[in-house]
């Protein structure tokens, strides 16, 4: 689109008022992206079918800064949502799409955000369906904040819980960790160097669903380790179904300049936020079989099975070092903090 | 990763432990200084792997655990009146008397957490109208990176930027420990990256006073299981001398031109430790010609002074006179979530190692 059809270049708090602002902005940016017979409808909310089961995921973005190497926020509100989908054994189907803006932000930063959402709810198959927008003072918000809920049609052959998570499963995860959050980090005041990790925001709901189509009901839970890290995720598996978990150092999935970021800044990868990861517990029967048939799809090339749920140790992660060691993982508590020296 | 991964090799580290037993005729009390060592050894469950005979004492080379609780109410101080405070992560959740940094940031203080002081000065240069301080905490591995944050300020003419200094030395909390009469220690694992900056001169002379065995020691599993049957193998002979395990790193005259920056800008001074009180000589003042960019004499805070939580135990954790387990608070009362001492808190310090990693709390 045009800019000069917007006849505005910085969002104001007469952009979320309801009035005739509000429905420029709606008219000429979101509903002309979105195109589909739902929003054109124009109407409060959206009226939608479903044949089976859905499962329902809400999540709100509010990163800083809100574009970075990889991705920015509109894409990650997409794929975090249609992930979270995803992991109730999901086809995700329909977004909703709320923005809180704070005034000042540059209408061209506000599209490529909004074109953002829309190329990544293509490539998810996702539809946005119903939205709002409000604009706070400056000072009342950080540029902008969005919300996402997803909908979506459960797998016919799925059955994903925790109550199916028994000793002798494996954990298998889809690739490298800790890119997103190391990413974000790169940005921010304070980096000493410079470095090309990027975000690894992406859709994942394909592969769900062509692993949920091979092996149904042999696949007892899914879960994307966003926010805390693989740790944080594994640990309340572990607290929750009272039973052990034990992952293999050696076998921890990691790209080089990631390690090393993470080693000089003194962080653990495993606490550090994913975006395009995701962690399945499987019948051992099927481990290896999902493994090969991640690794031929691009969201799964460096897939590996990192450890399994064990009787021993129930409630607790152990990780077993390379050097033959065991040891405690436990959940992250509040931010992950930089070390001294 | 090149000088990290050989460093984690399982059949290295193997051969190392069983070196390690086949020379060890009775128990002996190893202190690793630093907490990047304590780490390294609960991270990766080498304390279990160790013979029985090996007991490792956990040493106060953590720079968050030794800073007293003075020193983080005048950082408190600052925040809340209009100071931006910058400061190194884990500085930031450790308690106050009454709070943390991160509890006044919630609150709207302007708490900045930087990996670089250099970063500081920057921030002092784009507010000119707001005074931004440093908080200046660490051993001789953070002093050279500090000093030249308070040259570059002098250097741009920048009246606003200030450190509040709380740096501390290593040897001397070394001989502080050795002095105490509860002292039980028969040999250091020396803090490899300090002696990096330092050089290995100054081990010498304690290493004959005391007759004590000093390696010089790195932080990966193979460094540390190859330090630690350095020392056993030297105790073992009777002998007491200082060795570099670490020598990939450390030059025995350390790092020259790390050096000279601190000596232009600090001199030795006494220094309060938390837990363990003032030692003699034991760290680094800004010298009369810098004092401008002491934050203590600019905001007039220096008169600030709080007794320590009487509940932690942190002093007898640092001095190595106790394990973590042992205080009645840990686990309980002492948690991350909730820490009453700064070693539950650091991702250096011993509590907070056992806390997260332990076996102790595999059963």
């Amino acid at each position: 689109m045009d800019d000069s059809e917007l006849g505005f270049d910085t969002i104001n708090l007469g952009h979320g008022s309801g009035g005739m602002m509000t429905r420029e902005l709606l008219d000429k940016l979101i509903f002309k992206t979105f195109r589909n017979p739902f929003i054109n409808q124009k109407h409060d909310g959206a009226i939608v079918n479903f044949n089976n089961k859905i499962a329902i995921s809400t999540d709100s973005f509010v990163i800083s800064p809100i574009f970075f190497k990889g991705g920015n926020i509109g894409e990650l509100a997409v794929n975090g949502t249609v992930n979270d989908v995803a992991m109730c054994g999901a086809i995700p189907k329909y977004l909703s799409l709320a923005f809180i803006i704070e005034e000042g932000l540059k209408i061209e930063e506000f599209r490529a955000i909004i074109h953002s959402i829309k190329t990544a709810a293509d490539k998810s198959g996702v539809l946005i369906i119903t939205g709002d927008t409000k604009v706070v003072e400056r000072g009342k918000g950080d540029k902008i904040f969005i919300n996402t809920t997803g909908f979506g049609e459960v797998h016919p052959k799925a059955n994903i819980s925790a109550d199916r998570i028994k000793p002798g499963d494996k954990i298998i995860v889809n690739g490298f960790f800790a890119q997103h959050g190391m990413a974000i980090m790169s940005e921010r005041e304070g980096f000493v160097f410079e470095s090309s990790i990027v975000s690894d925001t992406t859709n994942v709901n394909y592969l769900v669903k062509d692993l949920l189509d091979a092996f149904g009901d042999n696949i007892h839970f899914f879960r994307d380790p966003t926010r805390g890290g693989v740790a944080s995720v594994l640990s309340e598996i572990a607290t929750d179904t009272a039973k052990g978990i034990s992952i293999f150092e050696d076998q921890i999935p990691l790209e080089k300049q990631v390690a090393a970021a993470c080693e000089i800044l003194g962080l653990d990868p495993l606490y550090v936020a994913n975006e395009g990861v995701f962690i399945t517990i499987v019948d051992p029967e099927i481990a290896d079989a999902v493994v090969r048939m991640m690794r031929k799809d691009e969201k799964g090339i460096n897939a590996v099975s990192i450890g399994e749920v064990t009787h021993e140790y129930p409630g607790k992660v152990v990780m077993h070092s390379s050097v033959g060691g065991k040891r405690i993982v436990s959940a992250l508590i509040g931010e992950q903090l930089p070390r001294i020296c | 990763m090149k000088f990290l991964t050989e460093y984690r090799n399982l059949e290295a580290t193997k051969s190392y432990l069983k070196l390690i037993e086949n020379t060890i005729t009775k128990p002996w009390n190893i202190m690793e200084i630093c907490g990047g060592q304590t780490h390294g050894l609960v991270k990766n469950g080498i304390l279990d792997l160790l013979p029985d005979k090996v007991r490792m004492i956990h040493g106060p080379g953590c720079p968050v655990c030794v800073t007293p609780l003075n020193l983080i109410d005048k950082a408190i101080e600052l925040l809340e009146n209009n100071v931006i405070v910058c400061s190194f992560g884990d500085m930031i959740r450790v308690p106050g008397s009454k709070k943390s940094l991160l509890e006044v940031k919630a609150s709207g203080g302007d708490l900045r957490i930087l990996y670089s002081p250099i970063e500081a000065v920057k921030i002092a240069r784009e507010n000119p109208d707001k005074e931004v301080v440093f908080f200046a905490v660490g051993f001789e591995t953070t002093a050279p990176a500090n000093a030249l944050s308070v040259l570059h300020a002098e250097h741009e003419g920048l009246k606003n930027y200030s450190i509040l200094v709380s740096h501390v030395l290593v040897p001397p909390a070394m001989e502080a420990i050795l002095d105490d009469e509860l002292c039980k220690i028969d040999a250091f694992l020396g803090a490899g990256h300090v002696c990096a900056i330092m050089g290995m001169e100054e081990y010498y002379p304690m290493a004959e006073k005391y007759k004590i065995p000093i390696v010089i020691t790195g932080f990966e599993p193979l460094d540390l299981v190859q330090g630690i049957y350095m020392a056993v193998l030297q105790l073992e002979k009777g002998i007491y001398e200082v060795e570099n395990q670490y020598a990939r790193v450390v030059k025995p005259e350390g790092n020259k031109a790390a050096k000279e920056v601190i000596d232009k800008v600090f001199e030795v001074g006494n220094r309060e430790w938390r837990g363990i009180g003032e030692i003699p000589n034991s760290g680094y003042l800004l010298k009369k010609a810098y004092k401008d960019f002491d934050a203590e004499k600019k905001f007039g805070i220096s008169h600030i002074k709080v007794p320590e939580n009487s509940d932690c135990i942190a002093g007898e954790v640092l001095r190595g006179i106790k394990k973590p387990q042992q205080c009645s608070q840990f686990g309980k009362k002492c948690t991350p979530y909730n820490p009453l001492g700064a070693p539950m808190v650091s991702s250096e310090g011993a509590c907070a190692a056992y806390y997260h990693f332990s076996n102790n709390l595999i059963n």
